[in-house]
């Protein structure tokens, strides 16, 4: 029959040790079909045309893009359910039908560009580069050839209401009924952190995964400041936070949850969740085993008589899990001419030791000079179990660095390497170069051990924020932590010079030139200086009695 | 689309009861089919705030009126609405006390940032744009649009400034319309630009059927209109203010023309004087309703066919798949380093071997290559 599609919604709500409130909303649409095997997917229900045809003209395996305002702080918020870095990023996996990747990567950039109103057309051989080991396909699949792999950002990119819009429309209700009516801009892009994205890859069906789905994630995590609406009060709403309220789930949405993360009070002592809910679930993020307060908004009695629920969450004071795993990175030295850029990691489990993976990606205006590389643990060289390095080549390849770095217990391994900056060509300086040139931020990605025993049964009813990485073990999880970008400023000429060069010159050939040439060719005459008033008078005089005058 | 267009022949029905056969007979004989809008703001840095607001105070009108984003190029040199200097992010506002949020919830912006130079623009224009580019980056015109071009920013006796580091002249700007019409790219066009001394910019335009309206003559400068002090900067410039003013009371069946459109901001409010010039425009400009550049006419038509959808055949998979292992240490350590590509040695090694071999035989002779052979 017709292939099956599915659509469900969930916001997770998690108050942060700081005051802050962390929100994060997931869309998903699972769709039966198959983009790959020929025949041609006529009529699209809830899965978004748009990006379907994407999905089967480029040849795409899985699809990563966000679009991130402002930086994740770890040691103050903990771990994100989904990270991203500053700007753009996208990554794509190709299918191993195609024979031309690198021009296949280039159109799908451009027309994502116009897809997402970004300036992801800026994004060409320059930024991009293949990792080798990083960046596995988070979807089904047999083959990981990182040819097909590509992998760019753009740390500049500014994310507004005008990446917003298009983001909403792919959404089946839009922004008109169910979670994402409470999507306002105003609100969403005064906030210390906000990130959307498009997550699309092919997931098992069931247990035994004989049959495919095609899987596309909307994510859209935002992080509210405490101060900004300008009470400073440990109370938020949902109404406070998003300036609405919810009247509806969507319509096409086979579940469509909200949980708030009460973990650290079941009692209800400390904190404190009004409308109240009996409905408690219990799930495995992050290496720990959190409660979740769930709100089912498809059934009616949720939203109570006055037919909105507007939430209402206070509490007094709270814990903060410390993070296993974060990182820093800094430009060091002084002057125009060199720098060394330090990236730290800091593992702080008090006695296990886990492998990351570092991926570096800088611009080829900072030559790297590989041979300063140092890793220091505890003071102590720390050798790589695994390097890749490919080198620059000016105005074609960035530099791409990837180590397997062991970070033994609770220490700091500090990764430096020494840079020289480029002298750019005049017409590629942007137009506003004192502004500075970014690098994008750093990936580490490992498996941080964890407290509790994962979940490794996929495809279990769980909630979608818990479901994004796919578990093998039951000792530890998968993680990606960014560092954040680097602004280094390259020597800038002065731009108005070629223009006080020519007044210059030309003022001085005129001058000297022109008074030279006075002088050659005029003549100079003898010139009697006129006589006074006394000698004129006596000069007509005499002239009338015949005399020579005086 | 249907209902729009039987509304809007209603509102013309309803608006002269007397006459309806009349007023139906004009909305079908207008002269062009389709309406489309490049707006485009050149300047960057926030204390250019105003250019910003601008053109997306225009945009929205031009929305309002009915031209649909798919129609709309927009063209924004800088971020304001999200720069990290605003004082309410994700709003840009026209009038002082912050009454009026022209960005809104709904924007599309098609060129942004860095992507606004004067290339991008003629490209656009003259529609030779590389193959990959989106639907939304290009305008799709024929003969029979109506386009609607504003522009602001800062400009100068003959040219406008782009970015603060390049220029586009009004030759070229002239020369990029004749290409438009040898190309038939439009049936009529309306251009519009808000800057100091922007007559000059419409002095050398030679190609028919181009109407266009500057808010400054030669040696004056546009002035801008108010402050707003939580803000910091000036929110919009005069001309524009008071164009948006004019446009908020023309709705899509309005029968306003452009006599109307040159009598908008005269000396006594601009301080400066708005010019217009109409000597290449083929109709008589009283004729010409603002509608007809600034709103939109979409033809439909409609079919009693059907056709029949057949439902896919669905296949069934038979192997078995499985999520990869997302930091698989030891694959990773036992790596075998990639096979590179074998490449034919570049020209420089080549030239160099050569140089050698040629420097080896003429010293010792060709006698030795028979020890070689």
């Amino acid at each position: 029959g017709c292939p099956k599609d599915d659509f469900q919604e969930e916001l997770v709500i998690r108050p942060l040790h700081s005051g802050d409130i962390y929100a994060s909303f997931q869309f998903r649409t699972l769709w039966e079909t198959d983009f790959m095997r020929g025949n041609k997917v006529s009529h699209y229900r809830l899965f978004p045309k748009s990006l379907g045809q994407v999905i089967s003209k480029f040849s795409v395996r899985e699809l990563h893009i966000s679009f991130t305002q402002g930086y994740w702080r770890t040691m103050q918020w903990g771990q994100p359910f989904l990270p991203s870095p500053p700007g753009a990023e996208l990554w794509v996996w190709f299918q191993d039908s195609v024979t031309d990747v690198d021009g296949t990567w280039k159109e799908l950039t451009n027309v994502l560009s116009g897809i997402f109103c970004a300036s992801l057309n800026f994004i060409d051989s320059t930024n991009t580069v293949q990792p080798s080991a990083s960046f596995k396909p988070l979807g089904i699949g047999n083959v990981t050839d990182h040819r097909f792999l590509r992998y760019a950002t753009l740390p500049r990119e500014i994310v507004c209401t005008e990446n917003l819009t298009p983001w909403k429309k792919l959404l089946p209700c839009g922004s008109k009924a169910g979670l994402a009516v409470l999507l306002k801009s105003e609100k969403l892009f005064h906030s210390s952190f906000h990130s959307q994205a498009v997550h699309i890859r092919p997931v098992c069906q069931d247990w035994q995964c004989k049959t495919t789905s095609w899987e596309l994630r909307q994510t859209l995590n935002v992080v509210f400041d405490l101060h900004t609406p300008g009470q400073g009060k440990l109370e938020w709403s949902l109404f406070k936070m998003f300036s609405r309220t919810l009247t509806e789930a969507c319509p096409l949405a086979s579940s469509s949850k909200i949980y708030i993360d009460i973990t650290d009070d079941p009692q209800g002592e400390q904190f404190e969740v009004s409308p109240a809910t009996h409905l408690l679930s219990q799930a495995m993020v992050l290496g720990d085993r959190r409660t979740f307060s769930v709100y089912d908004l498809t059934q009616q009695i949720t939203f109570g008589t006055v037919r909105s629920l507007n939430l209402l969450i206070r509490w007094k004071s709270r814990d903060m899990l410390r993070p296993l795993l974060h990182a820093e990175r800094y430009v060091a030295g002084y002057g125009l001419q060199t720098g060394e850029i330090h990236t730290l990691m800091y593992n702080n489990h008090p006695y296990r030791s886990f492998p990351v993976l570092l991926l570096d990606s800088v611009p080829w205006y900072l030559r790297l000079y590989i041979h300063t590389l140092t890793v220091t643990s505890k003071g102590k060289d720390n050798k790589p179990s695994y390097i890749h390095y490919q080198p620059s080549k000016d105005r074609v390849r960035p530099h791409l660095l990837e180590m397997l770095v062991q970070l033994p217990p609770n220490s700091v391994t500090e990764v430096t390497v020494q840079f020289e900056r480029a002298l750019l060509k005049w017409t590629e300086y942007t137009p506003d170069p004192n502004h500075g040139f970014y690098v994008g931020s750093s990936v580490i990605s490992s498996l941080v051990p964890s407290i509790v025993a994962m979940d490794t049964n996929s495809t279990r009813e769980q909630p979608l924020f818990s479901s994004f990485f796919p578990c093998k073990e039951e000792s530890s999880y998968f993680m990606r932590v960014y560092t954040e970008p680097l602004l280094v400023n390259l020597p800038t000429p002065d731009f108005s010079m070629p223009y006080n060069v020519i007044c210059l010159t030309c003022t001085v050939v005129a001058v000297g030139y022109g008074s030279l040439y006075n002088l050659l060719t005029r003549s100079f005459q003898i010139e009697e200086p006129s006589p006074g008033l006394a000698k004129r008078i006596a000069n007509i005089i005499r002239k009338m009695r015949g005399v020579p005058p005086l | 689309i249907i209902f729009y267009i039987f509304s809007t022949l209603y509102f013309q029905l309803s608006f002269s009861p007397l006459v309806p056969q009349e007023n139906a007979g004009q909305f079908f004989s207008s002269g062009h089919t389709n309406n489309w809008a490049v707006l485009v703001c050149t300047s960057r840095f926030w204390f250019n705030y105003r250019h910003v607001a601008n053109t997306l105070s225009v945009y929205r009108s031009v929305k309002r009126l009915g031209i649909p984003d798919s129609h709309i190029v927009l063209m924004l040199a800088d971020d304001m609405a999200c720069n990290h200097r605003n004082p309410k992010p994700a709003t840009v506002f026209s009038h002082k006390n912050m009454e009026l949020n022209v960005y809104g919830d709904d924007v599309e912006v098609d060129y942004r940032g860095y992507e606004v130079t004067v290339e991008n623009f003629l490209r656009v224009l003259t529609g030779r744009l590389p193959p990959s580019t989106p639907r939304s980056k290009r305008l799709l015109s024929d003969d029979r649009s109506n386009i609607l071009i504003y522009l602001t920013g800062h400009g100068g006796n003959g040219f406008l400034k782009f970015q603060d580091s390049e220029e586009i002249s009004n030759v070229e700007l002239a020369d990029a319309f004749e290409q438009m019409w040898q190309k038939r790219r439009y049936n009529e066009l309306l251009f519009i630009i808000d800057t100091c001394q922007g007559a000059s910019m419409y002095e050398r335009f030679y190609s028919p059927n181009l109407m266009a309206l500057a808010s400054s003559q030669v040696g004056e400068d546009s002035l801008s209109h108010q402050p707003d002090l939580a803000i910091g900067v000036h929110l919009m410039d005069r001309y524009t203010f008071y164009l948006l003013e004019f446009l908020e009371d023309i709705h899509p069946s309005s029968k306003a023309n452009m006599n109307d459109l040159f009598k908008v901001c005269p000396k006594s409010q601009c301080v400066s004087t708005p010019g217009h010039r109409t000597d290449l425009f083929l109709r008589d400009p009283g004729s010409a309703l603002i509608t007809d550049f600034f709103g939109s006419v979409r033809k439909v038509e409609i079919t009693m066919e059907t056709i029949n959808l057949t439902e896919p055949i669905q296949q069934r998979q038979k192997e078995t798949y499985s999520y990869v292992d997302q930091l698989p240490v030891s694959e990773i350590i036992h790596q075998k380093p990639k096979q590179k590509d074998w490449h034919p040695p570049d020209g420089f090694i080549l030239g160099l071997w050569t140089l050698i071999l040629l420097v080896f035989f003429k010293t010792y002779g060709m006698k030795h290559l028979k020890h070689i052979f």
